[in-house]
């Protein structure tokens, strides 16, 4: 049927209600709507200063941050992009392809890559730092040290009060990172589960997830009953760090750059980016004065754990 | 036996009760950020970038950022919610396509922020292909400020009186010709009232830009449409979750901005609300 | 040709539309208006299809009762939604026992007893509380409610259902005493000279005959603000605490509590695309979309039938 002015029809037409502009204007709308994909390939970033999309880890963020900031007020014709939201946010990103360099906290689990070659990119690791994970409680609580084997029981809800501990009689609340950060995958295969393979166990379903690295200072800093882990780089004065022992025996060791760099701290790992392929241009020259010393400098400044001198 | 006028007086005094039980957080929650913010705001924390980590400087990219989206809101919305407004005030006949378009603007209405995020997402960034970008975060703003627009719209296009369109028609105007120079013109106050209620709710939410716009530390101005951008809800949210070592500072000054920003554009609706109704010949 | 002057009526133009041969932009102009108006119902099945397209394979990818498991920890494959689902109706339900009788008795305060001049402050005040974007409110709930909630109650943490419930209930009151005083001043004069005539007093006269006679008007009222409430993200995110637990016991709104909206916030832009775990938060979308659905149809059902009965426009 063809479209006819509405005065140029006839009064039968006019009167009925049956709405065949309406279908007509559907089909318009389709056509308009599927018109509209930006072609695929063509890059959406137009103009001269190149932006570099850095997404990933919340550990790594202010880190990131950090060094974009030191990074582009040396190049003022990069632009860098930072943004957080867990180690397996920015993995995905790089997946997607709508981020250039992804940070993790954690190493890319062999699903990740496998889905990465499927899409047709080659993921390539580049270690930027070492971490530990300090576990913390608020400074009024006279619990000072536990072993892996008590903190695992707390948090998989086997201890639930302090005073089974050492501490006050007080209920243990927990704190944790969202399931898709690096560091909560990390805790729990390292901690939780001891690091064996066959252990089964999870977090108690009390635990609170909390979105940010940041949003577990917060809560331990204001509330007695807490116990959380967060990377070294967030442990503020104003949270009581425990000193972690592999068993009741001891030794009972404190996590700081010394601690991680001879192995004596258990919990500690290394910190990644990666990028879809082997780098070039911009990406390389910025990977390379991360791993640099200016870069590693700024690791070191934020309390997080300089790569050794040479190049692994 | 109670008096009748006994149990008014408790009743009157129980509901003068609740009102200020309303009414006092209210007052409270806005007096706190103005309170422990406006330390916080000085001619460089609106005019800077965020240094340090965003500790330090101002939060200029966030200001912008939610200004050019906010516009980038209206620009998408309004067409579509105007012209849909007319449709429905001038155009529809009472059928079961009307009846199916109103129910579309209801639902449209009651969506979930989060789920036009999810479809923002889905359709703007990955499938046409825009990326995280400000384009697709104001075309997926616009699409939730739409039934806003619609509904005011539809009611200022509705208290228009008849005989304008009647004397229109008779003098020889075409519909169209009536609509554009007889009903939208007086109609004009309510719809620009309607688009500004529609943009306060808009520039004030993070949800919907979450994976379409929002850039976790910019600190330059956006060069085109397809630029991420710093905006100032996410932004609160990130200073006050994310980053360690934030002065409380920062964050209430960050809130109060934002809050007065939108509380702002609630202020301009208003005054173009009485400023009409004085105005008003009929 | 006769003209019907209907004032009441908003289709007469059609039959007043001169016969004369239209100019073709405005035929085109026209076309494009017919176009918009049919585009929201494309919007909305273009939502639900997108839903449906990118949830569905989550049905195939794991079973029914994987996904109705009480379980919810997706790194390991395990997608019971129910915690999410039960949480989200636990925080809105103590969000509407907390703003149902508030913003009721505050709607009759502004309408019926309030003088002149409290109801010109008032009426604003409420305006600004609806436009208190929510992540400023879940900051707010964070650095000073949750705190003191934990300490007034004396509970191990702040971070509670109970705090979200605060916190939306403070956005669905806007929405409750805008639409609920719109529907008691729509009762007609005469019912309250009636009462009044027959030696009522005003409080008999506002809880016998004007509250009654608003009924649907304040059901449309109570509809919207749940609505406003289920969907709401920021504002519960940032103070719930998002434990995936099943809040079955007694004292569940004392407990944390995760909700659809914060696991979507907080877990969608991890996920690979196509994974398994994606196509489940878009399940959990499509539960968001059907349940906020629900509520705004009955909502709209109950104001065709406040309309037929007396003819007052309730929807702002």
């Amino acid at each position: 049927m063809v479209l006819v002015p509405q005065s140029q029809r006839r009064p039968s037409q006019r009167m009925k209600s049956t709405p065949i502009r309406g279908i007509w204007a559907c089909m318009i709308f389709c056509l308009a709507l599927s018109a509209c994909r930006v072609p695929e390939g063509t890059s959406p970033t137009p103009g001269a200063a190149q932006t570099i999309q850095n997404k990933g880890s919340d550990t790594m963020v202010n880190l990131a941050l950090a060094w974009a900031e030191a990074y582009t007020a040396k190049h003022p014709e990069i632009r860098i992009a930072v943004t957080g939201g867990g180690s397996g946010t920015g993995i995905a990103a790089l997946i997607n392809r709508t981020a250039d360099i992804a940070n993790a906290s954690r190493e890319m689990k062999p699903e990740e890559k496998a889905e990465a070659r499927a899409n047709g990119i080659e993921p390539v690791e580049h270690t930027v730092a070492g971490d530990a994970i300090a576990v913390v409680v608020h400074p009024s609580n006279p619990v000072d040290r536990l072993t892996i084997d008590q903190i695992s029981d707390i948090f998989t809800g086997a201890i639930t009060n302090w005073s089974q501990v050492g501490g006050e009689n007080r209920p243990i609340v927990l704190l944790s990172r969202e399931s898709n950060s690096g560091t909560h995958v990390y805790f729990l295969e390292t901690v939780i589960r001891k690091g064996q393979p066959d252990n089964n166990a999870l977090f108690s379903p009390d635990t609170l997830l909390m979105p940010s690295s940041e949003g577990i200072s917060n809560e331990i800093r204001q509330n007695p009953n807490a116990i959380g882990y967060d990377g070294l780089g967030y442990v503020t004065p104003d949270q009581k760090v425990i000193a972690v022992g592999v068993s009741a025996a001891g030794p009972f060791v404190l996590p700081n750059a010394t601690t991680v760099k001879d192995g004596s701290y258990p919990i500690a790992r290394f910190l990644y980016m990666y990028t879809a392929g082997e780098p070039t241009g911009a990406i390389r020259d910025y990977l390379d004065w991360i791993r640099g010393p200016e870069g590693q400098a700024i690791v070191a400044e934020l309390g997080f754990v300089p790569l050794a001198e040479e190049k692994e | 036996m109670v008096s009748r006028y006994t149990t008014q007086k408790i009743a009157f005094a129980l509901l003068t009760l609740t009102a200020i039980i309303v009414v006092v957080p209210i007052v409270l929650v806005i007096g706190v950020i103005f309170y422990h913010g406006a330390t916080a705001i000085n001619w460089e924390f609106l005019t800077s970038m965020p240094r340090a980590g965003m500790r330090e400087g101002g939060i200029l990219p966030a200001i912008v950022g939610t200004v050019i989206l906010t516009f980038g809101t209206a620009i998408a919305a309004i067409p579509l919610g105007i012209a849909t407004a007319i449709y429905l005030a001038e155009y529809a006949r009472d059928n079961w396509l009307t009846r199916l378009i109103r129910l579309s603007i209801i639902n449209l209405a009651g969506i979930p922020s989060i789920v036009y995020g999810l479809f923002g997402l889905g359709l703007f960034v990955l499938f046409m292909n825009l990326g995280t970008s400000i384009i697709a975060g104001s075309l997926t703003l616009g699409l939730m400020t739409v039934p806003v627009v619609v509904s005011t719209a539809e009611e200022a296009i509705l208290s228009v009186p008849q005989a304008f369109r009647v004397v229109s028609i008779s003098l020889g105007g075409t519909r169209w010709q009536t609509i554009r120079y007889q009903v939208l013109p007086h109609a004009l106050p309510g719809i620009i009232t309607g688009v500004i209620l529609g943009l306060e709710r808009a520039a004030g939410e993070t949800a919907p830009i979450l994976f379409t716009v929002a850039a976790f530390y910019l600190p330059r101005l956006p060069h085109s449409l397809f630029d991420q951008t710093m905006a100032l809800p996410y932004h609160l949210y990130v200073i006050a979750t994310q980053v360690p070592g934030m002065p409380l500072q920062i964050q209430y000054g960050t809130a109060l901005v934002l809050l007065a920003l939108v509380l702002s554009l609630n202020l301009v609706a208003t005054l173009v609300r009485s400023y009409f109704r004085r105005r008003r010949q009929w | 040709m006769t003209v019907h002057l209907e004032p009441d009526s908003n289709i007469p133009n059609q039959r007043l539309a001169k016969q004369l041969p239209v100019h073709w932009r405005e035929f085109a102009i026209e076309s494009l208006i017919r176009v918009a108006g049919v585009s929201t119902i494309g919007f909305v099945a273009l939502i639900l299809a997108f839903l449906l397209l990118e949830g569905a394979p989550a049905f195939w990818q794991t079973s029914w009762r994987v996904l109705l498991g009480q379980r919810w920890y997706p790194i390991f494959g395990i997608y019971g939604i129910l915690p999410l689902v039960l949480g989200s109706l636990l925080v809105t339900a103590g969000a509407v026992v907390i703003a149902v009788p508030l913003g009721l008795a505050t709607a009759i305060f502004v309408a019926e007893i309030a003088p002149r001049w409290l109801r010109e402050i008032l009426k604003p005040l409420i305006e600004v509380i609806a436009g208190v974007p929510s992540v400023v409110l879940g900051f707010l709930g964070m650095v000073a409610v949750a705190p003191l909630i934990r300490q007034e109650l004396g509970i191990p943490t702040g971070l509670t259902a109970l705090t979200g419930s605060l916190m939306l209930a403070y956005m669905a009151l806007p929405t409750i005493i805008t639409i609920a005083e719109d529907a008691l001043d729509a009762v007609p004069t005469t019912y309250r000279d009636g009462a009044y005539a027959l030696g009522a007093t005003q409080w008999q006269t506002i809880w016998r005959v004007i509250v009654p006679a608003a009924r649907s008007g304040i059901l449309v009222a109570i509809m919207l603000g749940i609505g406003r409430v289920v969907g709401e993200t920021m504002a519960v995110m940032m103070v719930t605490g998002n434990a995936a637990r099943m809040p079955m016991e007694l004292d569940a709104i004392l407990r944390p509590v995760r909700t659809m909206t914060a696991t979507i916030a907080a877990e969608m832009g991890e996920v690979a695309r196509g994974s398994t775990h994606y196509h489940v938060l878009f399940v959990i979308g499509l539960v968001l979309f059907v349940l906020t659905f629900i509520v705004n149809a009955i909502a709209s059902l109950l104001t065709i039938g406040a309309r037929e009965r007396r003819g007052g426009r309730l929807m702002r």
